[in-house]
C-alpha cells in the first residue's frame, strides 16, 4: 500500500488521464457519427418513404355524401324529400373495446340484432376513421339520453344526417318505391367509390329506376387530422353534387282518391293520359308505409307485411298478372271488323252456350239463358260471351295474337320503374314453348273472352285501353315528366314516345266499337250502366270484365256466396273519358271482387271524376 | 466610438463572468443550447407560451444553481461528496418504503415542501465519491480500488434500477464507470468485465429486466410488430425525422409533431420534433453544439490541477454525452426506448437542474486551477 503511494507521480497520472480523455473524445465522435449516419439514412436516403408515410398519417380523404334528389308530383307536391334525422355513429378507430362499448350503448338505446348485423357489415367495408351508423332515426328521448352520457364514450357520435322521408306515408308507395340501407347485393350494381359515404340506395320502384339521377355525385374532402383522428382543418374540398329532382306524371291527389276508392279491397288501378302516356295514378292495394324501410324495418314489421295474405309488398300494378276477361272484347271486336271476318250489324243467336263443330263440350255464356240475337254493339254492351266465342273461332288464334300484340298485350310496356312483368298473349308458338303441346281450337274460344292462358298487368291493360282510345296510337307509359338538374339549373322533359301504331283499315270500324263501349256505361242495357252510368256528367267509354280465378266444372254453377274469397272472380273495368276526346284511360282490377261492373267500375269512375271534374 | 463602447461592454461582462468564476466558453454554449431548447419547446408544445415560460423559469433557476456551485471551492465540494453520497443512498432506500408512485415507478420522495427524485442526486454524488476515493490513490488503479469503487457505484445503481428507472440507473452507472475509466482501469480488466457481462446477459435479460423493458428492446428490433402498441413511438418518431429531409419542414411546421403523432414530443421525443422541423442539417448543427460542450468539458478536465477535478470533470462531460447518445439513439430508432431526456432541451426541470449543477462543478474545477497557481 505505502509502496504504491510512493509511486504516485502527478505527471504520469495526468498523462494517463489525458490519454483516456482523448480516447473518450474519440469515442464520443465515433458514436455521434453513428447517430449522424442514422439521421442521414432516415432524412436523406429514405426521405421520400417517410415523407409519404407522414402525409398518409395526417391527410385523410373524407367522402361527402350527396343530398338525394327530391320527388314531386305533376303539380309540384313533394312526394319524397330528405329530413335531418339523428344517427348514432361509431368511429371504429377511436373505440378501444368495441364489444364493451356496444354493450354499454345498449343501456341507453335499443339496438336490434338487425342494426348490429348491418353495423358489422358496414364496418367491414368502411374507410379508415369513417363514422359508421349503428342506429338510425333516434327519437328525441333517445338523443337526450345519449347526449348526457356521450362523454363516457370515445369515438361515439350523434350526427344529424339527411334521411329520405316520404311525407305522404303510404300513399303512392308502389309508384315511388323506397330507399333502404345499402347491403352487399346493392354494392354489386354501383361503384363503391361513388357511394362512399352514402348509406341509402333506391331499392324498388322509381327510387331504384332513377337511382343514378337521384343519387347525385359524391364529394371529396381532404382533411388534416391529428393522431386521434380528429379533423383539424380542411385541405381541399370538392363539394358533393345534389341529386336531380324528379317531377312525376303522377297526380298525388288523384292517386289518393284512387287508393281510397278501393276502400280496403285488394287490387290495382292505373290511370294514363292517352295523349302522351303519362301515368296519372298507379295504385296497388294494399299499401304500406315506405318510411318503415328507410331506417331498417324491424323483423316484426317486415314479417307482418311479408306474410300478410293480402301481400301489401307486391306491386300489383306492374307485377300482378291477371286474366283480362271480357275487357278484351272491344279489341277482338275491332279485329273482327278490321279483318272483315264480321260486320257491325251481323248478328248471331246466343243460346247461353257455344259448341265447336264436332265437339260435345259446351262453352258457356255467363248468362245461362243466353242473350238472344246479338250484333257487335250488343255483344260488347251486354258482354255476350257466345258472340266472341264465335268471332274467335272465325278469327283464329294467329290473327288474334298478332293483333293484340300491336296493342301491347304480352310485352312489357317498358315503364320507368322496376318489377314490371310481361303478361301473356297466348299463341301457337307460345304454347309450344310453354308446354310443348299443340294449340287446341277450344283455347282459341276462351282466349276470345279473355280467359285461358292470357294474362295482363294492370299497367298493360290501362295502356292498351289508352292506345285503343287513341285509335291505335300507343305511347310509352312513364312516371317521370321531367328531370330537374339542380347543378346545371336545367330541366329535361321526358318526351312522349309513340311505341306502337296500329293502322286502322277503316275509321268506322273503330267508331262502332267505341260506340259500343260508350253504351256499356251509358246504354240502358250496358253492364256498367246501373253501377256508374246513371248519373255520370261526362261521356265514358268502358268495358267490364270478370276474370275466373278457377275453372267451374262443366255442369256446376258459380255461386258467388259459396266460393271462398280467395277463389272468387277478379273484377275488372277499363274505360276512357271524355269519350270523344279522351284525357284519361283507366284500368281497374279488384282481386276476388266478383263482378267488374259493381266493384271495379265505381273505382274507375271515382278516378275519372276526380281527374275530369275536380281538376284545378 | 461605439466600437469602443462595445469593447467596454464586452470587457465589462467578461469581468462579471470572471468574478462569478464561470467559464465563458461553456457558458455561451449552454446559453445557445438553452435558447435553442426554448424555441424547440415552443414548437413541440404546440405553440404554448405558458410551458416555455415555465421551462424558462427552470432554466434560470438551474443557471443560478450552476453559478452558486461554481463558486463553492473545490475542496469543500470534495469533502461534501461523502455526505452527498450517503444522504442520496439513504433517500433511495427511503423511496423504496415511502416513495410516491408516478408513471408506474416509485421514484419520488415528498419532503412536504419539495417533491423530488433522489436518484438525481446520485448522478452527481456517484462520480464525486468515486473521484474523491480515487483522487489520492496511485493511478492506474489496482483491483482493490476497482472493487471498492464498483461497490460504491453498484449500490445506488441497483437501487435505482429497482424503482424501476432504467434510464437513470444507466446514467448513474456510466458516471461511475467513466471515473474508473479515466482513472486508468487496465484494459485487461475492462475486457474481462465486458466478457463476463455479456455472458451474464441472458441472465440479466431473464431476471434483471422488467417485462416492459424487455418489450422495448424487442420492439426496437422490429417496431412494426406492434405498430399501435410499443412500436408506435419508434415508428412515428422515425416518420417525423425521416419526413424532415435535409432542411426540415420549418419551425412550427412539422406535421408529425404539431398533429400529435409523436408521443412525448416535448419531453423524451423532442429530438424527433427537431429532426422534422430542422432536418438533417439542423440536427447535425445541434449535435455539433453538444459535441462542443462535451469537448469543452473534456478540455477543462485535461487542464485541471488535480486528479479529483480531472476525473470528475471528465466523467460529468462524458455522462452528458451518454444523455445525448441514448436520447438521440432512441429517438432515431437505434436504441431501445429508455427514459432519458435530451439534455437541456426536453421539457422538465429535474434533469435540467442536475445537469446544470454538474456544469457548476465543472466550472468550479476550472477556477480551482487559478487558486492553486
Amino acid at each position: 500500500m505505502s509502496k504504491r503511494e510512493q509511486l504516485k507521480d502527478d505527471y504520469l497520472e495526468n498523462r494517463l488521464i489525458r490519454r483516456r480523455l482523448v480516447l473518450a473524445a474519440v469515442f464520443t465522435v465515433l458514436l455521434l457519427s453513428l447517430v449522424v449516419g442514422r439521421l442521414y439514412v432516415l432524412q436523406v436516403v429514405e426521405h421520400e418513404h417517410f415523407s409519404t408515410l407522414s402525409d398518409s398519417n395526417r391527410v385523410r380523404i373524407k367522402a361527402l355524401p350527396p343530398t338525394r334528389g327530391l320527388i314531386f308530383d305533376r303539380h309540384g307536391v313533394v312526394m319524397a324529400d330528405n329530413l335531418p334525422a339523428y344517427r348514432l355513429e361509431i368511429v371504429r378507430e377511436q373505440v378501444n373495446d368495441l364489444d364493451a362499448t356496444l354493450l354499454q350503448l345498449r343501456q341507453y338505446v335499443d339496438v336490434s340484432e338487425q342494426d348490429l348485423k348491418r353495423f358489422k357489415q358496414s364496418l367491414r367495408r368502411r374507410r379508415p376513421f369513417e363514422s359508421i351508423p349503428l342506429r338510425l332515426n333516434l327519437d328525441d328521448e333517445e338523443v337526450a339520453r345519449l347526449a348526457v352520457n356521450l362523454h363516457q364514450f370515445e369515438g361515439v357520435e350523434i350526427n344529424a344526417r339527411l334521411t329520405r322521408n316520404y311525407p305522404n306515408g303510404e300513399h303512392a308507395v308502389h309508384a315511388l318505391g323506397y330507399v333502404g340501407r345499402i347491403d352487399e347485393r346493392d354494392l354489386g350494381r354501383v361503384s363503391e367509390v361513388d357511394y362512399a359515404g352514402t348509406t341509402h340506395i333506391g331499392k324498388l320502384g322509381l327510387e331504384r329506376f332513377y337511382e343514378k339521377q337521384l343519387h347525385g355525385e359524391v364529394g371529396i374532402q381532404q382533411v388534416e387530422v391529428n393522431a386521434k383522428g380528429r379533423t383539424l382543418r380542411v385541405l381541399s374540398e370538392t363539394p358533393p353534387l345534389q341529386g336531380n329532382n324528379l317531377h312525376l306524371t303522377i297526380d298525388s291527389r288523384l292517386q289518393k282518391v284512387a287508393e281510397e276508392a278501393f276502400a280496403g279491397q285488394t287490387g290495382a288501378a292505373v290511370a294514363i293520359d292517352p295523349n302522351n302516356g303519362e301515368i296519372l295514378a298507379l295504385v296497388s292495394m294494399p299499401i304500406f308505409d315506405p318510411n318503415l324501410f328507410v331506417n331498417g324495418i324491424s323483423f316484426a314489421n317486415y314479417h307482418a307485411l311479408r306474410d300478410s295474405h293480402r301481400r301489401p309488398l307486391f306491386n300489383r300494378a306492374l307485377s300482378g298478372q291477371y286474366p283480362p276477361g271480357s275487357t278484351t272484347k272491344p279489341f277482338y271486336g275491332l279485329l273482327g271488323l278490321e279483318s272483315a271476318v264480321s260486320r257491325n250489324e251481323q248478328r248471331i243467336f246466343c243460346i247461353g252456350y257455344y259448341k265447336l263443330p264436332n265437339e260435345e263440350r259446351r262453352y258457356r255464356d255467363w248468362k245461362k239463358q243466353g242473350h238472344g240475337h246479338m250484333d257487335l254493339n250488343g255483344a260488347i254492351t251486354q258482354s255476350c260471351d257466345v258472340y266472341f266465342y264465335d268471332l274467335a273461332y272465325r278469327l283464329g288464334i294467329d290473327r288474334m295474337a298478332e293483333f293484340m300484340a300491336k296493342f301491347g298485350f304480352g310485352v312489357k310496356t317498358g315503364v320507368d320503374s322496376t318489377g314490371e312483368r310481361n303478361g301473356i298473349m297466348p299463341s301457337r308458338e307460345w304454347k309450344r314453348g310453354h308446354d310443348g303441346m299443340p294449340w287446341f281450337p277450344g283455347e282459341t274460344l276462351i282466349t276470345g273472352i279473355g280467359q285461358g292462358a292470357m294474362l295482363v298487368t294492370p299497367l298493360q291493360l290501362a295502356n292498351s285501353t289508352a292506345a285503343f282510345s287513341r285509335k291505335g296510337v300507343r305511347y310509352q307509359p312513364h312516371l317521370v315528366q321531367s328531370i330537374e338538374m339542380i347543378t346545371e339549373k336545367s330541366r329535361i322533359d321526358t318526351e312522349s314516345q309513340v311505341v306502337g301504331r296500329y293502322p286502322l283499315q277503316r275509321e268506322k270500324n273503330w267508331q262502332h266499337v267505341h260506340d259500343a263501349m260508350v253504351n256499356v256505361v251509358h246504354g240502358l242495357r250496358g253492364t256498367a250502366h246501373y253501377s256508374i252510368g246513371r248519373d255520370i256528367e261526362y261521356k265514358v267509354a268502358g268495358k267490364t270484365g270478370t276474370a275466373q280465378v278457377f275453372e267451374i266444372a262443366q255442369d256446376a254453377e258459380y255461386e258467388e256466396e259459396n266460393v271462398i274469397e280467395k277463389l272468387r272472380d277478379h273484377a275488372l273495368f277499363i274505360s276512357y273519358a271524355p269519350a270523344d276526346d279522351p284525357r284519361i284511360a283507366v284500368a281497374v282490377i279488384v282481386e276476388n271482387g266478383g263482378h267488374g261492373s259493381s266493384v271495379a267500375a265505381p273505382i274507375a269512375r271515382q278516378i275519372m271524376d276526380a281527374y275530369l271534374l275536380e281538376e284545378s | 466610438m461605439s466600437q469602443q463602447l462595445n469593447a467596454d461592454a464586452l470587457s465589462y461582462s467578461r469581468r462579471i463572468i470572471d468574478a462569478l468564476r464561470l467559464d465563458p466558453v461553456l457558458l455561451s454554449l449552454l446559453l445557445i443550447l438553452a435558447s435553442f431548447g426554448s424555441l424547440m419547446l415552443y414548437s413541440a408544445s404546440g405553440a404554448d407560451m405558458a410551458s416555455v415560460v415555465r421551462q424558462g423559469t427552470r432554466i434560470v433557476v438551474a443557471f443560478m444553481l450552476m453559478v452558486a456551485i461554481a463558486n463553492v471551492p473545490l475542496r469543500v465540494l470534495r469533502k461534501f461528496s461523502i455526505w452527498l453520497y450517503l444522504g442520496g443512498v439513504a433517500m433511495l432506500i427511503a423511496v423504496m418504503f415511502f416513495g410516491e408512485v408516478g408513471k408506474g415507478a416509485q421514484r419520488w420522495l415528498n419532503l412536504g415542501f419539495i417533491r423530488f427524485q433522489p436518484s438525481e442526486i446520485l448522478k452527481l454524488a456517484v462520480p464525486m465519491i468515486v473521484a474523491t476515493y480515487l483522487a489520492n490513490r496511485v493511478l492506474p488503479i489496482g483491483l482493490r480500488e476497482l472493487l471498492v469503487s464498483a461497490v460504491l457505484v453498484a449500490i445506488p445503481v441497483l437501487l435505482i434500477a429497482r424503482q424501476p428507472d432504467l434510464g437513470t440507473s444507466i446514467l448513474v452507472g456510466s458516471a461511475g464507470f467513466f471515473v474508473l475509466f479515466l482513472a486508468g482501469v487496465r484494459w485487461r480488466v475492462m475486457i474481462s468485465l465486458g466478457v463476463i457481462l455479456s455472458m451474464m446477459a441472458p441472465l440479466l435479460w431473464k431476471f434483471a429486466l422488467h417485462d416492459y423493458q424487455r418489450t422495448r428492446i424487442l420492439t426496437l428490433l422490429n417496431p412494426e410488430s406492434d405498430p399501435l402498441g410499443s412500436g408506435y413511438h419508434i415508428i412515428q418518431s422515425k416518420i417525423a425525422i425521416g419526413s424532415g429531409g435535409i432542411y426540415g419542414k420549418g419551425w412550427l411546421n412539422g406535421t408529425q409533431s404539431q398533429l400529435d403523432f409523436i408521443p412525448e414530443r416535448s419531453t423524451d421525443f423532442i429530438f424527433s420534433v427537431f429532426g422534422e422541423e430542422f432536418g438533417f442539417f439542423g440536427s447535425v448543427v445541434l449535435l455539433l453544439l453538444y459535441l462542443a460542450i462535451i469537448f469543452r468539458g473534456l478540455y477543462i478536465a485535461a487542464h485541471a490541477t488535480e486528479n479529483f477535478g480531472r476525473l470528475l470533470a471528465g466523467a460529468l462531460s462524458l455522462t452528458f454525452f451518454v444523455y445525448l447518445f441514448v436520447n438521440t439513439g432512441m429517438v432515431a430508432g437505434m436504441l431501445p426506448v429508455v427514459g432519458v431526456p435530451l439534455p437541456l432541451i426536453s421539457y422538465g426541470g429535474t434533469s435540467m437542474v442536475t445537469l446544470m449543477m454538474g456544469f457548476g462543478l465543472i466550472m468550479s474545477i476550472r477556477s480551482a486551477k487559478r487558486f492553486l497557481v
